[in-house]
C-alpha cells in the first residue's frame, strides 16, 4: 500500500515536472484588467488584444488575465503573482497601476513589462498609448455637419486630460465646420454605469442636443439616441448592434497590433524599453465604418481620417485659444505632445467650466 | 417634450430600481434579518432576465425569470443564516460578491448584444394627453409595479395578521416562537421575498432602464437601497420619498451640469446621497418612534431551543 503511495507520489512529481517544461516553451504573457472583460468596452477592448496573440502566435505562447483588479495595493499583488508564475511579459493596462508596474518590475528584471497610458518607464517597462483624440476630431466635424441644431451633448467620466484633449479635438473638429457649434457636457463621475450614462443622456436630448457622444464605456447612451431617434458616436468599440439607425460611427481602440508585435519581439529577442503613442497611422485607433449619414459627409469623413492618417492634418494645429482667449497655438504651430498629455483646459467655444 | 415632462420621467427611470430593492429589502429586516446582499441578488436578476428576454422575445417572461433567479440565489443565505444560524453580516456580503460573481459568468454570452425592451403601457386616448399621458400612462409594467408594492408591503405590515407576526418575529424572536410563530419560516420568506424584489430591480436594468447586459450594471444600486431602508427608519412610504428624492437630486444635478451653472460635478454626484440622507434624518427625527420602527432582532440570528 505505502509503496503504491510512493509510486503515485513519484509519477505525479514527474507529471509536474514535465508540465513545466513544456510550459517554459512557451512564452506566458500575462494581463491584468481595471474592469471586467464583460464591459465591452476598455478592459473587453484589451481582452480583444490578447485574444489576437494568441491567434497570431498560437502555440509559442501562452495567455493569461486577471480582471477587476483594483488600482493599489491589489494590483502590485497581481502583478507580482503574474511574474512568479512565470510570466515574461505583462500588460498592466489602467492607468492607475504606473506605480505598481513600477516597484513589481524592479523586483523582477527579467520580466517585461508593458503599462498603458503611464508616463514612468524603466528597463524593463515600456509605456503604450493610443490617440484617440484623431478620431474625436473626425467625429467632431461629422457631428457639426450632421447636426441640425449645432448642437452636441458629450457625455464625460472624469475631468483627466486624456478626457479633456477628447472634448477639445472633437470641438476643434466640429469648430472646422461650423464655428458656431455648441456642445453641452456632463460628467457622470464614472467610466461605467450604464444607467448613470443613459440618464445623462436624456438629461442632454432634453437640453437641445441631437447628436451625443461619449467618454464613458456602455453602450447605454448609444440606446438611448437610437430610441428617441436622434444620431450618436460609439466609444471604445463598434456599437453599431445597439444603435443600427444612430450611430454615425465609432472610435475604435485596438490594442491587438501593438500586442501582436511586442510579444513577437519578446519572442525574437529584440523587445527594448519604449514609449508608444500611436494613432490611426499606427492602427492602434480606428473608425467604425461611416454610416447613417449623407455621402457628401461621409466622403468629407474619410478624406480628414485619410489626411490624419498621412500626417498631413493634426487636429491640434494653431490657432488655437482657450476658453479664456489666452493664444495657446500660433497659426501653424501644433500643440506638442507634452502639452497634449497635460492638457487641463477647454479651447475657445465651450462653454462649460472644466472641474478641477 | 416639455422640460418637465422629460425631467419626471428620466426621475422615474432612475428611482424604480432603487425603490423596488428597498421595498424587498425592508420586508427583510423587518423580520429581523440584515441581508447585505441586495447587489448579487440584483446583478442576478438582471441577467437572467436579460437572456431570458433574449432567448423567448418576451420582456414579460424575462422580468418573472428574473425575481425567480433573486429569489433562487438567496437560497444559500437562507441555508447559512436559518438553518446554520451563521453571521448575516458575512453570509450577506458573500451573497453580494457570489451574485455579482455568477452574473458574470453566466452573462458573458450576452455581453455585446442588444436586448429586448419592456413594453411601455399605451392606452389609447389616456397616454395620448400631453404631459399627463407619458407622466401618468406610458410607463412599463414594473414602474406601476414598484408603487402598487410600496402600498401592498404598507398594508401588509402595517394592516394584517400576517405582517404582524413578521414585525413581531423582528421585533422579539424568543416570544414569538414562544408564542408558537414558526420564526425560521417567516424569515425564510421574508428573505426569498427579498430576492424577488432585488431580481425585479435587476430586471428593470436589464430589460427596461438600459436593455443590455454588461458585467456589474448594478454599480452599486443594492447598496443605496440598503442604507434607503435604514434612513427610512423601515417604514415603506419614506423608501418611496427617499428613493425619489434619490432620483430627482441626481437628475437635477445632470441638469445644472448640461446646463452650465459650473457646478463641480464632484460635488453634483454626492449631492444625492447627502440629500436623501438629510431630508430622511429630518422626517425621522423623533428618536421614540425611530427606535419603535427599529427591528429589534436585526442581524441576530435564532435558533430554537431544543
Amino acid at each position: 500500500m505505502r509503496t503504491t503511495l510512493k509510486i503515485t507520489i513519484a509519477a505525479a512529481a514527474i507529471a509536474g515536472i514535465a508540465t513545466t517544461a513544456q510550459a517554459e516553451e512557451k512564452l506566458k504573457v500575462g494581463f491584468i484588467y481595471v474592469g471586467p472583460i464583460g464591459d465591452h468596452g476598455w478592459s473587453y477592448q484589451h481582452d480583444q488584444g490578447r485574444l489576437a496573440i494568441e491567434k497570431a502566435l498560437g502555440d509559442k505562447v501562452q495567455t493569461s488575465y486577471l480582471e477587476k483588479v483594483p488600482e493599489g495595493a491589489d494590483a502590485e499583488r497581481a502583478l507580482e503573482r503574474l511574474a512568479r508564475s512565470g510570466h515574461k511579459l505583462i500588460f498592466a493596462t489602467s492607468f492607475g497601476y504606473m506605480d505598481s508596474v513600477i516597484k513589481v518590475a524592479k523586483r523582477h528584471p527579467d520580466v517585461k513589462f508593458e503599462h498603458a497610458t503611464g508616463y514612468k518607464r524603466a528597463k524593463n517597462v515600456s509605456t503604450y498609448s493610443a490617440r484617440f483624440y484623431e478620431g474625436r476630431y473626425i467625429i467632431g466635424k461629422i457631428a457639426a455637419k450632421v447636426s441640425k441644431k449645432g448642437m452636441a451633448g458629450y457625455i464625460a467620466s472624469f475631468p483627466i486630460p486624456e478626457v479633456v484633449r477628447g472634448i477639445n479635438a472633437f470641438m476643434l473638429g466640429a469648430q472646422s465646420v461650423n464655428p458656431q457649434f455648441k456642445i453641452k457636457v456632463v460628467w457622470v463621475n464614472s467610466w461605467y454605469d450604464p444607467g448613470k450614462e443613459a440618464d445623462a443622456a436624456k438629461v442632454l436630448i432634453a437640453q437641445g442636443a441631437d447628436i451625443l457622444t461619449q467618454h464613458t464605456d456602455s453602450a447605454a447612451p448609444m440606446q438611448v439616441a437610437e430610441e428617441k431617434g436622434i444620431k450618436a458616436f460609439g466609444q471604445a468599440s463598434d456599437m453599431i448592434k445597439f444603435g443600427p439607425k444612430a450611430q454615425l460611427t465609432a472610435v475604435i481602440d485596438d490594442w491587438a497590433p501593438y500586442y501582436v508585435s511586442r510579444t513577437r519581439a519578446v519572442l525574437d529577442g529584440t523587445w527594448k524599453s519604449e514609449d508608444t503613442w500611436g494613432g490611426l497611422a499606427a492602427g492602434m485607433v480606428k473608425m467604425a465604418p461611416y454610416t447613417n449619414m449623407p455621402e457628401d459627409v461621409k466622403k468629407m469623413a474619410q478624406e480628414t481620417e485619410e489626411a490624419i492618417r498621412s500626417g498631413k492634418l493634426h487636429p491640434f494645429t494653431g490657432p488655437i485659444y482657450d476658453q479664456d482667449g489666452k493664444l495657446r497655438a500660433k497659426k501653424g504651430e501644433v500643440l506638442s505632445d507634452k502639452v497634449l498629455l497635460g492638457m487641463n483646459w477647454y479651447v475657445k467655444g465651450i462653454d462649460d467650466k472644466l472641474p478641477k | 417634450m416639455s422640460g418637465l415632462e422629460a425631467f419626471l420621467l428620466t426621475v422615474i427611470a432612475a428611482s424604480t430600481p432603487l425603490l423596488l430593492a428597498a421595498l424587498g429589502e425592508l420586508v427583510v429586516e423587518r423580520a429581523g434579518v440584515l441581508n447585505l446582499g441586495v447587489e448579487g441578488m440584483m446583478a442576478t436578476g438582471a441577467v437572467i432576465a436579460f437572456a431570458v428576454a433574449l432567448a423567448t422575445g418576451s420582456p414579460l417572461l424575462g422580468v418573472l425569470a428574473g425575481a425567480l433567479a433573486g429569489a433562487a440565489v438567496a437560497l444559500p443565505f437562507v441555508f447559512l443564516t436559518q438553518v446554520l444560524a451563521a453571521n448575516q453580516v458575512a453570509s450577506g456580503l458573500a451573497l453580494a460578491l457570489f451574485g455579482l460573481g455568477l452574473s458574470g459568468l453566466i452573462g458573458e454570452g450576452f455581453v455585446g448584444q442588444p436586448g429586448v425592451r419592456l413594453e411601455r403601457l399605451h392606452i389609447p386616448g389616456l397616454s395620448d394627453i400631453p404631459f399627463i399621458g407619458p407622466v401618468l400612462f406610458g410607463h412599463d409594467v414594473l414602474v406601476y409595479l414598484s408603487f402598487f408594492m410600496t402600498a401592498a408591503v404598507a398594508w401588509f405590515l402595517f394592516r394584517t395578521r400576517a405582517g404582524l407576526i413578521l414585525r413581531a418575529v423582528g421585533t422579539n424572536h424568543t416570544a414569538a416562537h414562544a408564542l408558537g410563530h414558526p420564526v425560521r419560516l417567516v424569515r425564510t420568506l421574508a428573505i426569498l421575498f427579498g430576492g424577488v424584489m432585488a431580481g425585479l430591480a435587476g430586471a428593470y436594468l436589464s430589460v427596461s432602464y438600459t436593455p443590455q447586459w454588461v458585467e456589474d450594471m448594478t454599480a452599486g444600486r443594492g447598496w443605496i437601497a440598503l442604507a434607503l431602508v435604514v434612513f427610512a427608519t423601515w417604514r415603506p412610504l419614506r423608501v418611496l420619498a427617499g428613493a425619489y428624492l434619490f432620483g430627482a437630486v441626481w437628475i437635477l444635478g445632470l441638469h445644472a451640469q448640461a446646463a452650465g451653472y459650473g457646478l463641480p460635478p464632484q460635488f453634483l454626484s454626492a449631492l444625492p446621497y447627502l440629500a436623501t440622507i438629510a431630508a430622511l434624518v429630518l422626517i425621522s427625527r423623533n428618536r421614540t418612534l425611530t427606535l419603535t420602527n427599529t427591528p429589534a432582532m436585526i442581524g441576530q440570528p435564532f435558533m430554537p431551543e431544543r
